[in-house]
């Protein structure tokens, strides 16, 4: 494709222009909403004309004669306004509800091709307002806002036909305001929006006060400093209080003088108007008319002036969503393996071979996409079928880098990571992936069932697959404790569990996956002794036999490692086994005695209890 | 600001008078002004009608208008200079918009005001409610009640009372005035009235629950997607991006056909009562020209009617939603009240407390019948030092909360000097003791704001000493912005150990005779644990200072040991002494200072 024009003004359409795949498909509505809204204006500028006809010829002329058409067209009128504004509503709120499934769908299908690097560069919070968000907004604007656009361009367009067509001068009349009111909403929208944004900003410091001071109360009350926080809080009310109410104030100054601006409008309709009718009594409806306009009119140009900053903000939200789509993912298969082993959603499992388990790190350097230090230099490392890896190190020390780069969350700067003695990258993610146990040290549930959760590892296990799963890690006994035993809910993020269940589940559910690769990530928080027991257990029968990455906390994964990597400021310190290690009396010794320390410190209470 | 008096409890009603002291006047004023706003625009359609029918039509007025075109010079005067009409309609014009303004803006400051207090009267109200009170509320449900639920009662009272009210007035002053200028006329008009509200009233009441539904929906679609973003390495490293995308796509079907479905009804309620409106207004446009025609109504009259009839319509047509929407306030009303009207502690004057501290027998349970702490006796003389052993769930902590009078003896008795604690008041034990919680709260603010925040005019100066002492110094000139980092909700997030030692800090300025650290330590390093506990003792060798801890480490230095197992005082002595008993805390002692076997061997 060759690069478009270099035209500066068309910047802010350009963003627009990439949301035209998700309003295509919805031509059709979209024209049948455009024209049934542009003839709803037509009709709805047209029906003072039955006033006007009503003054002009039967009570100017006396008479009654054709009012019966004249009523069996009004209602006519009426009924097809009806019929056309329902058809324009309803297609616009399915071209809201449709345009905005269709980018949502867009938005998190691409999100699922992207790497777990991504992830860590942008915050959950804010690609998830992406998604949710930003699409709301656009899909209300392009609906409704052209919705309302077509009405209000139609009402006002046609209004100043009827009225040339009318009386010109009068028609002057009505339309010198029209400045006027544009020139005050432009300028009260800008104070408006500002005083707006404050306000928000300053109501989430309230709404963050009265958090602070109910998560906080048990030290306030500790501390003796209820007053401190009473002044501190009530200074943001009275903050709140002050620009609020100039909010207010503009508020009120700009409707009242949109109001004034109507009745001028009216009186100089009135004023010129009034003079020709006392020379012709048979123009008091034309009067009418232009009556009714002077009032009808101004509300479209305000709402103009709003759909212009509906406008730029769409502007913001359509880039923030079409830099999401065309994020590219730091870790891509290559043309030639999607042609082999398909990609995300189209996997070609037909031709995925089984994966043995051997890993080798060869000549491996690292960096994070973020980073700046190499925290992995020519890193070789042999991990044969079975061999479990443990990797140890105080908290943030980059103990998770190794296990990113086994399991493809983000590619190795220069070297190569060999899976079965083939570099990784000549295979699919996907099928790396089905391969990989994985288990995260605060286990990650969705909600669902527990069933649900568990066919995670495999989809089209049975329940008897299932449950000797569990066994073989102890969940079973987690089961039998709900009341609907697999159908049990977990709750939002596994919320009616403890930590300790949702770890169990979540080994079974690595189990069925029967993975040739585990990994896990151990959770340092102690969890009540009978649990701790029940997942030792777990962990030593899933780590059996099969390659392991353990980033390990617990002195037994630790001591029956095979090899052990100690990790400190982001790098690997020392390797080697156990005994080995322990005799080097380096940086290992001292974690491994501290570590010791705590656990006895733990257990010294608990054991006890028993 | 003035309190509730705390014995009286008030009902809806008396809760929404008290929340309206200060505003009340202001909401008057609005009142009036938006009273004096709805008189002077139904004053237009009237001079319209004396400009068409005297003015144009050259008719003689009647009664009120002969009078009031007299003091302008009589009808004549109008047909002659005709601007005049134009000047008195832009006259009224300003007038009205200068008390809709006063109105508008009245209303505001008024609903600000209320807002205000009623913020104010809340978070000073929560902060002193026991302790007890919190733990038995969610915090994300005390916040919806102080956010969303006083959002509602300030739009029922601010816009929805208001509105009504206008509306009201509007319909009435209309409505009669429409009547005096036709009877059949007015009675159209006026039986649209009833159809147009109870056709709102009865869409909207039935439509909140579909509304509902859908929001429900969407959050169930919003929290998908949320869950597939937090747990991306557990859909990664399964390989199931499908089967979510397959769960996201039915979930955003489903909602899109809910949605789509609502807004069918939704788009024909709106379509029929535009076509009920403008119906009314041709009925009235159709028998308007015969009665005028009949000469049963003027020409002027029949164009004032029309456009009071329009004036009327709008307002009409919301009063449904308004209506249906009123509801709420009481639910919100009732939501808030229960937070009211719960009971304050009762905090008494801060003098400063010395002396011995003992326990004797003191029993405590949070729930009936499931005693946290039995038997509990000890005594710590002034100036010396206690250490209490023992595990998570073991009441070491709850023990201290006895004594800062968080919550009350339940058996026993506690007293400082020999003074019985139940008779001072919590405000002078609090002020006397320093206790550091285990997981204290960092303030938004300033690290430096955050320490110096319990104490009074500290200079930096002393900020730095306590942080030194609190072992915190060091790593807190690391940040990048020093003593000025923002911590808290919006700030940095700093390290367990790093919260508790400024915590220490914190309550180290505030120079108090006792202090307390409960398990304070616990996310700290033994050596750090260490150097904090002797700086301590150099720089606060006089303070009563009680140690809790699950390490062995932290308590042995103390003058006095005990060790808490199940609410009971297991053993008591100092470190010497029960080593050389051999209990529990021998057994906690060899086990927290051996090594590993595998290394002993070394």
């Amino acid at each position: 494709m060759t690069v478009s024009k270099k035209n500066p003004g068309r910047t802010g359409l350009s963003a627009v222009a990439k949301l035209r795949p998700f309003l295509s498909p919805y031509r059709g509505m979209f024209a049948a909403m455009m024209v049934c809204t542009v003839l709803v204006g037509v009709f709805n500028t047209a029906l003072p004309l039955f006033q006007q006809y009503a003054f002009d010829n039967f009570i100017a002329g006396k008479t009654l004669s054709g009012i019966g058409p004249f009523v069996a067209l009004y209602v006519a009128c009426l009924l097809a306004t009806m019929a056309l504004d329902y058809v324009a509503s309803y297609d616009c709120c399915k071209l809201e509800m449709y345009t905005l499934r269709d980018m949502r769908r867009a938005a998190f299908d691409h999100l699922q091709t992207l790497s777990v690097s991504y992830f860590n560069v942008n915050s959950v919070g804010r690609v998830h307002a992406r998604v949710m968000s930003d699409t709301s907004n656009i899909a209300s604007i392009v609906s409704w806002d052209v919705y309302q656009g077509g009405w209000n361009v139609t009402y006002v367009l046609s209004a100043v036909v009827i009225m040339f067509a009318l009386d010109a001068v009068l028609a002057a009349c009505v339309l010198a305001v029209v400045p006027v009111v544009a020139l005050a909403s432009m300028y009260f929208r800008r104070r408006l929006t500002a005083l707006n944004r404050s306000v928000r900003e300053i109501n989430s410091h309230i709404t963050g006060g009265f958090n602070e001071g109910i998560t906080g109360v048990a030290t306030s009350k500790t501390l003796a400093v209820e007053g401190k926080l009473d002044a501190r809080f009530f200074s943001d009310t009275d903050r709140m209080r002050r620009e609020a109410t100039r909010l207010g104030h503009h508020r009120a100054l700009f409707y009242s003088m949109i109001g004034f601006a109507s009745s001028v409008a009216l009186a100089l309709v009135l004023w010129y108007g009034g003079a020709i009718a006392m020379e012709d009594i048979g123009w008091l409806g034309t009067l009418t008319v232009f009556m009714t306009y002077a009032q009808g009119i101004m509300s479209p140009v305000q709402w103009s002036v709003d759909a212009i900053a509906d406008l730029i903000t769409v502007k913001v939200n359509a880039e923030r969503l079409s830099a999401l789509l065309s994020a590219r993912s730091d870790v891509r298969d290559s043309p030639e393996v999607i042609e082999k082993y398909g990609d995300t959603f189209r996997p070609k499992k037909e031709n995925w071979e089984p994966l043995y388990g051997d890993v080798e790190f060869e000549d491996v350097t690292f960096r994070y996409p973020d980073g700046e230090e190499y925290v992995l230099e020519h890193f070789d490392l042999k991990v044969p079928r079975g061999t479990n890896v443990a990797i140890v190190g105080e908290t943030g020390a980059g103990k998770s880098t190794l296990v990113n780069l086994v399991c493809r969350f983000y590619e190795q700067t220069e070297g190569r990571v060999l899976i079965d003695g083939r570099d990784a990258r000549e295979r699919s993610i996907g099928w790396l992936h089905s391969h990989i146990g994985y288990v995260l040290q605060t286990p990650h549930l969705f909600s669902g069932t527990v069933r649900e959760n568990l066919l995670y590892g495999r989809e089209d296990a049975t329940d008897e697959q299932i449950m000797d799963a569990c066994r073989s890690v102890n969940a079973d006994k987690v089961i039998a404790r709900l009341k609907d035993g697999l159908d049990s809910q977990v709750g939002e993020g596994g919320g009616a569990l403890s930590t300790g269940e949702k770890q169990l589940l979540s080994f079974a559910r690595a189990v069925l996956a029967d993975p040739a690769i585990f990994v896990l990530d151990e959770a340092t928080s102690s969890i009540d002794t009978l649990t701790e027991d029940l997942i030792r257990e777990a962990i030593e029968r899933l780590m059996r036999g099969r390659t392991s990455f353990v980033i390990a906390h617990r002195l037994s994964t630790i001591r029956s490692a095979d090899v052990i990597l100690v990790v400190k400021n982001g790098k690997i310190v020392e390797r080697g086994g156990h005994e080995e290690l322990l005799r080097r009396r380096g940086h290992y010794y001292r974690l491994y005695i501290e570590q010791f320390r705590e656990e006895k410190m733990k257990s010294a209470f608990t054991d006890k209890q028993e | 600001m003035e309190g509730k008096n705390s014995n009286k409890k008030l009902n809806n009603a008396g809760l929404l008078l008290f929340f309206l002291r200060g505003s009340k006047l202001l909401f008057a004023a609005s009142m009036v002004a938006g009273f004096v706003t709805t008189l002077l625009s139904v004053v237009i359609p009237q001079i319209i009608s004396f400009t068409i029918d005297c003015v144009i039509g050259g008719e003689r007025p009647e009664g009120l208008f002969l009078r009031l075109a007299a003091l302008f010079g009589g009808t004549d005067a109008f047909r002659r200079d005709v601007w005049m009409i134009a000047v008195l309609i832009a006259a009224i014009a300003a007038a009205t918009a200068v008390f809709q303004y006063f109105s508008v803006y009245l209303n505001g400051r008024a609903n600000q005001t209320l807002m205000r207090r009623m913020r104010d009267l809340l978070f000073s109200h929560i902060q002193r409610l026991p302790l007890g009170w919190h733990s038995a509320h969610r915090t994300g449900d005390i916040i919806q009640r102080c956010t969303s639920d006083a959002d509602v009662i300030s739009n029922f009272i601010s816009n929805q009372l208001v509105s009504l009210f206008r509306i009201i007035i509007l319909v009435a002053l209309s409505l009669a005035l429409m009547f005096v200028m036709d009877v059949y006329l007015a009675l159209i008009a006026a039986a649209f009235i009833p159809i147009l509200v109870g056709y709102s009233v009865a869409f909207y009441s039935r439509a909140r629950k579909s509304f509902k539904k859908c929001d429900e929906e969407e959050g169930v679609l919003s929290s998908l997607a949320q869950e597939n973003l937090t747990g991306v390495r557990v859909v990664r490293a399964f390989g199931r991006e499908g089967y979510e995308r397959a769960k996201f796509e039915r979930q955003n079907v489903y909602y899109t056909g809910l949605w789509v479905r609502i807004e069918k009804f939704l788009a024909a309620y709106w379509t029929t009562n535009d076509f009920l409106a403008a119906l009314q207004c041709m009925l009235l446009i159709v028998v308007g020209t015969v009665f005028c025609i009949n000469g049963d109504i003027s020409e002027g009259d029949l164009v004032a009617f029309i456009s009071y009839n329009t004036m009327l319509m709008g307002p009409v047509r919301q009063l449904g939603r308004i209506i249906s929407n009123m509801s709420r306030a009481g639910v919100s009303v009732a939501r808030i009240g229960e937070i009211i009207n719960a009971d304050e502690e009762e905090y008494g004057e801060a003098y400063p407390v010395r002396g011995d501290i003992e326990f004797r027998n003191v029993g405590f349970c949070y729930e009936e019948g499931k005693p946290v702490l039995r038997d509990v006796s000890f005594k710590v003389p002034q100036g010396g030092t206690l250490g209490i052993l023992g595990s998570t769930g073991s009441g070491k902590s709850t023990l201290m909360y006895l004594l800062d009078r968080l919550y009350p003896v339940t058996e026993g008795k506690i007293t400082i000097g020999g003074k019985d604690l139940e008779d001072i008041p919590p405000a002078a034990v609090r002020s006397s003791i320093g206790f550091v919680l285990q997981e204290g709260y960092l303030y938004s603010g300033t690290v430096a704001q955050n320490i110096a925040f319990a104490a009074d005019g500290c200079g930096r100066d002393e900020v730095e000493g306590a942080a030194r002492v609190a072992c915190v110094d060091e790593n807190i000139r690391s940040f990048a912005s020093g003593y000025d980092t923002i911590v808290g909700e919006r700030g940095v997030t700093l390290s367990g150990g790093q919260k508790q030692r400024v915590s220490i800090a914190r309550t180290l300025l505030r120079k108090t005779p006792v202090l307390i650290f409960d398990d304070s330590l616990s996310a700290v390093d033994s050596a750090t644990d260490a150097a904090i506990r002797s700086a301590l003792s150099r720089e606060f060798g006089g303070a009563t200072v009680i140690f809790i801890s699950h390490r062995v480490t932290t308590v042995m230095n103390a003058d006095n040991i005990i060790v808490l197992e199940g609410g009971r005082v297991a053993e008591q002595g100092t470190s010497a002494e029960l080593l050389a008993r051999g209990g529990i805390y021998k057994r906690i002692y060899d086990m927290q200072m051996s090594l590993p076997e595998d290394v002993e061997e070394e």
